[in-house]
């Protein structure tokens, strides 16, 4: 009763990286992208703010409608989108998916992963208290808001102080709910250094550093959160009627574990090359499910670079030299791509990505190998928490191939 | 109407008011309905389930480690049949894992053939001894320092939430009346009848059933007794996240101390892993939140038996009360005179004992009175059948005939569990209807996944308030 059909190429996942691959594939090879969303797009759909497309498409717009312009884009290149088909299972080669119209395997020759990231929910934060709703992440509050126009309270905490964060805050307004607070783990300095002074003077709203909420409270509909300033160790209430927790990332990698794909240890994201190849011969990743999270646009690249890397795969190239392994060291949580392979491009853009946990305004790259310094870059742009730090890939030009990991880190 | 309809009974006057529709009361209403009688089922809450029945370690046990001769030991082994004949009739997912309890010390060590015995004299004999390499073989994940084992090849994992709302469901087909948000305040017991205060008015019946949960006590005093105080005590749980599943195959038990049955980790039948729960006395009777301190506990504990599963993703966490009382044993007793059963104190195995305690209650009021003619079965409606929503079995995303014959099962709205707008549809239409998330969890599984609505909240919250779909 299983449909069976076959594809050269299947995408999983219809956001700005698979869209963009795609589109990038469908002129000369036979494409599917399954989308489990009725309709394709990705996160941009319910972002509904400018900011979107810069790199890529070389303009500026609004999350739906950059997400609408890559699924024509798609389209109108020839690819196929299967929208409302979930792959719920797979051998790497094989997808088992469900749709409205009945259940179909698709074999593929190429698999591209782009399955994309979610925020951490509440639960997964850890964070005790009560279980009322008002509890939302950055992603079902947008989908309240913007899809479906629902209400979403009149006070609001948002927790996190990331772009996302702003995001939120901007979806709040929108909605006619006051953010009351917002909170930041982390010092002052580093707080601001991220996105925190410019969105702090343009919406008014109070942000407590070096703050957790610790607590959710309220039976229905929540009416409050306790905070804990550790720079006190004082704890207080805030009244709120909802409370939205953004940021702390985790990919979508579901089906990239299921397969027993090699993950990063710090992103949890699975381990590419800067082809963008995984381990499984002719299954490759792009997007955020890789570097969780990066703005759209480069998501999209991702998406580009993904597709030359598959349609080598397709003309036969086999024969991989092995890689070279590249690890982030404190305050460099994650880094990728986390492989690199002699007579492999450049990654996407000519940089690594890199995730810090500290800022540092003027940071010095430093990448050892062997216990030997091979590579130092100083970048003109700071390392700041809760969002990507590009890292040109200069810094390895000195990488000995045959030599053990590499690891990088920040110069103190 | 329905079979149960006597025509002599006035209209206004129930045969039996059931107090409490959680796992115990639902039971004892669907036992009820198998005889001529008109009953109701009252719960202050607006679902059936909704308190202690919702959160709990749902096993399914053997009664194994009960205390022998106790009316919970006898109860537990025969409800642990009965329920698992009746899951299978009604399709409440249930999967037999069996379990493993594993000793971590000598003197836990020293205390298993002991544990062996009590469960023969429990009437349970299929338990055996392994040594630490054969626990390791069993559970490789475990951490260092296991000493030995025994294996309880019977315990199982079932759905709590389906068993109750199969009970209730089969009880309203055979015309019990479903009288929900409607808390009981007070009792007036007159001659031929009780005036039960509600709420949102009187009930009267004849004979009432007190299965009341954490508020039996209050309950009880309204009949003028006192013979136990509810203490509630809190169970906190994490549940981690399904791709953890791998990483343990049977129910991990500690080894019973004075101080309880201890943490355990279990497979769900849902298919994820869950760790807990604690053992903390409250005073506040409606505290269901979790806590810091439990949370440290847990992680502490689930540290020793399977450090792997500490660093995964958790899921969800939530927190149940059990209705603890300064007696070992369950409050049982029937009061003729009064026509008042008391069943209280179900603390910690109710979801096992259910329909044991549900014939043994329709035994005590037969006993004391009350005029039990069986329904004959020609005359019963069929057994309903129950959405599936665990994971050993098939769901209607992976079932190319469901999704066939109605493309909304092919339409999946929960992507982390695969829930369908067909299954939410159904949910909402079903004879006791879900009235908010929790409950549409509860009888889908919708939003309980990893990303906990970070997709699918607004949907599933539109399907929930009749799809008005987008703005
Ligand atoms: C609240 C918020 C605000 C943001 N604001 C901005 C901004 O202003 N500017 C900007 O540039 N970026 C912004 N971003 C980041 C941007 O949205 C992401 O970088 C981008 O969407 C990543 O694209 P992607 O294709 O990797 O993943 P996604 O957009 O997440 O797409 C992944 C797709 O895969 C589908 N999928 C997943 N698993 C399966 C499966 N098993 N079967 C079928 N389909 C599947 C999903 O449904 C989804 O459509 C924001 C992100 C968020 C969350
Ligand atoms: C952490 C934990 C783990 C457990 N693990 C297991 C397990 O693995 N296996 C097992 O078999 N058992 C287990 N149990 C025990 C099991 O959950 C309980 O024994 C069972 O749920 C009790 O059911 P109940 O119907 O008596 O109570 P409840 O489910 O609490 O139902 C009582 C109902 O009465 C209603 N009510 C109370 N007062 C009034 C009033 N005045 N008016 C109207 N309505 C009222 C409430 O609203 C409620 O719906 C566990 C319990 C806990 C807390």
């Amino acid at each position: 009763m299983r449909e069976q059909r076959r594809t050269r190429v299947a995408i999983v996942g219809g956001g700005p990286a698979g869209l963009t691959a795609a589109k990038a594939l469908a002129g000369t090879e036979d494409v599917l992208v399954i989308e489990r969303e009725a309709e394709a797009g990705g996160i941009p759909r319910h972002s509904n703010h400018w900011g979107y497309g810069v790199r890529d498409l070389r303009t500026v717009t609004t999350g739906p409608a950059y997400a609408r312009r890559l699924a024509e884009g798609a389209d109108e290149a020839g690819a196929e989108l299967m929208t409302s088909a979930m792959v719920t299972g797979w051998d790497g080669r094989t997808l088992e998916v469900t749709s409205p119209n009945g259940l179909v395997s698709v074999e593929a020759d190429a698999v591209v992963l782009a399955t994309g990231a979610r925020e951490r929910p509440r639960t997964a934060r850890r964070i005790p208290g009560d279980r009322p709703a008002g509890v939302y992440t950055t992603g079902e509050l947008q989908n309240h808001v913007h899809v479906y126009g629902h209400s979403v309270g009149t006070r609001a905490v948002v927790v996190g102080s990331e772009l996302v964060s702003w995001s939120a805050v901007m979806t709040l307004r929108h909605a006619g709910a006051r953010t009351v607070l917002m909170t930041s783990a982390r010092s002052e300095a580093d707080t601001y250094a991220a996105v925190g002074l410019a969105g702090r003077v343009a919406f008014g709203v109070p942000v407590a550093t070096r703050t957790t909420v610790e607590r959710v409270i309220g039976k229905g509909r929540v009416t409050g959160v306790e905070v804990l300033d550790h720079a006190t160790g004082r704890s207080r209430m805030v009244a709120c009627d909802s409370v939205v927790f953004t940021a702390d990332w985790i990919p979508d990698h579901e089906l990239a574990v299921k397969l027993g794909l090699n993950l990063q240890p710090g992103s949890l994201a699975p381990l590419v090359d800067t082809a963008l190849r995984t381990q499984a011969p002719g299954v490759f990743a792009a997007g955020n499910l890789l570097h969780p999270v990066d703005t759209a646009d480069n998501a999209a690249l991702d998406g580009r670079r993904v597709a030359a890397s598959v349609r080598r795969w397709l003309s036969g190239a086999r024969n991989l030299a092995d890689g070279v392994p590249v690890h982030a060291a404190e305050p460099l949580t994650w880094i990728a791509p986390g492989l690199v392979r002699p007579g492999d491009p450049a990654p996407v853009g000519g940089r690594l990505v890199a995730w810090t946990s500290e800022y540092v305004r003027f940071p010095t790259v430093v990448a050892v190998q062997d216990g030997r310094e091979i590579g130092r870059v100083r970048t003109p742009w700071p390392a700041a928490p809760g969002r990507i730090f590009r890292i040109p890939f200069s810094l390895l030009a000195g990488l000995d191939p045959s030599g053990s990991a590499v690891e990088v880190r920040l110069a103190s | 109407m329905s079979p149960n309809q006597p025509a002599a009974a006035p209209a206004d006057v129930f045969d039996v008011a059931v107090v409490g529709a959680g796992v115990v009361g639902s039971a004892v209403a669907r036992e009820l309905s198998g005889y001529r009688l008109r009953v109701a089922l009252v719960d202050a809450r607006h679902d059936v389930g909704d308190v202690t029945s919702k959160a709990n370690t749902a096993i399914l046990h053997t009664g194994f480690d009960a205390k022998p001769g106790s009316l919970e030991a006898r109860l537990v082994h025969d409800g642990y049949l009965l329920l698992t004949d009746y899951a299978e009739s009604v399709g409440i997912p249930v999967e037999r894992t069996g379990a493993l309890l594993v000793a971590w010390n000598a003197e836990q060590h020293e205390s298993l053939p002991g544990l062996r015995d009590k469960a023969e004299a429990n009437g349970y004999h299929e338990t055996f001894l392994i040594d630490a390499d054969a626990v390791y073989e069993r559970e490789p994940h475990l951490g260092p320092g296991a000493l030995g084992g025994l294996v309880v090849p019977g315990e199982s994992i079932i759905c709590p939430w389906t068993t109750t709302l199969a009970y209730a469901t089969e009880a309203k087909a055979r015309g019990v009346e479903l009288l929900l948000g409607r808390t009981v305040t007070g009792a007036d017991v007159g001659a031929d009848a009780t005036t039960l205060q509600t709420s949102a008015g009187p009930i009267r019946a004849r004979w009432v059933v007190n299965a009341a949960g954490l508020g039996s006590d209050h309950l009880d005093r309204a009949f003028g007794h006192d013979r136990f105080t509810i203490t509630p005590r809190r169970g906190e749980l994490f549940v981690f996240d399904k791709l953890t599943r791998p990483l343990v195959s049977e129910v991990l038990l500690p080894v019973p101390s004075a101080k309880g049955k201890g943490v355990l980790i279990s497979p769900t039948i849902y298919g994820n892993v869950m760790l807990g729960p604690t053992a903390e006395d409250l005073t506040d009777r409606t505290d269901t939140s979790t806590s810091a301190e439990g949370f440290a506990q847990l992680l502490d504990k689930g540290r020793t038996i399977l450090p792997e599963l500490l660093a995964q993703e958790v899921t969800a966490t939530y927190a149940g009360l059990r209705a603890a009382t300064e007696h070992s044993d369950y409050v049982v007793d029937v009061d003729p005179a009064q026509r008042y059963l008391c069943l209280g104190g179900i603390r910690s195995t109710g979801l096992t004992s259910s329909m044991a305690l549900a014939q043994h209650a329709a035994d005590l009021l037969g006993g004391a009175g009350l005029d039990l003619v069986p329904v004959p079965d020609a005359e019963l409606p069929e057994p309903p059948r129950m959405p599936y929503i665990g994971e050993s079995g098939v769901r209607p995303f992976a079932d190319p005939e469901r999704i066939a014959s109605d493309p909304a099962y092919g339409e999946i709205v929960c992507f982390c569990e695969r829930v369908t707008r067909g299954e939410i549809r159904d949910a909402l239409a079903s004879a006791i209807p879900p009235t908010d998330r929790g409950g549409l969890a509860r009888r889908t599984r919708a939003t309980n996944g990893r990303c906990q609505g970070f997709y699918c909240g607004a949907h599933v919250d539109d399907l929930l308030n009749g799809g008005k779909g987008h703005a």
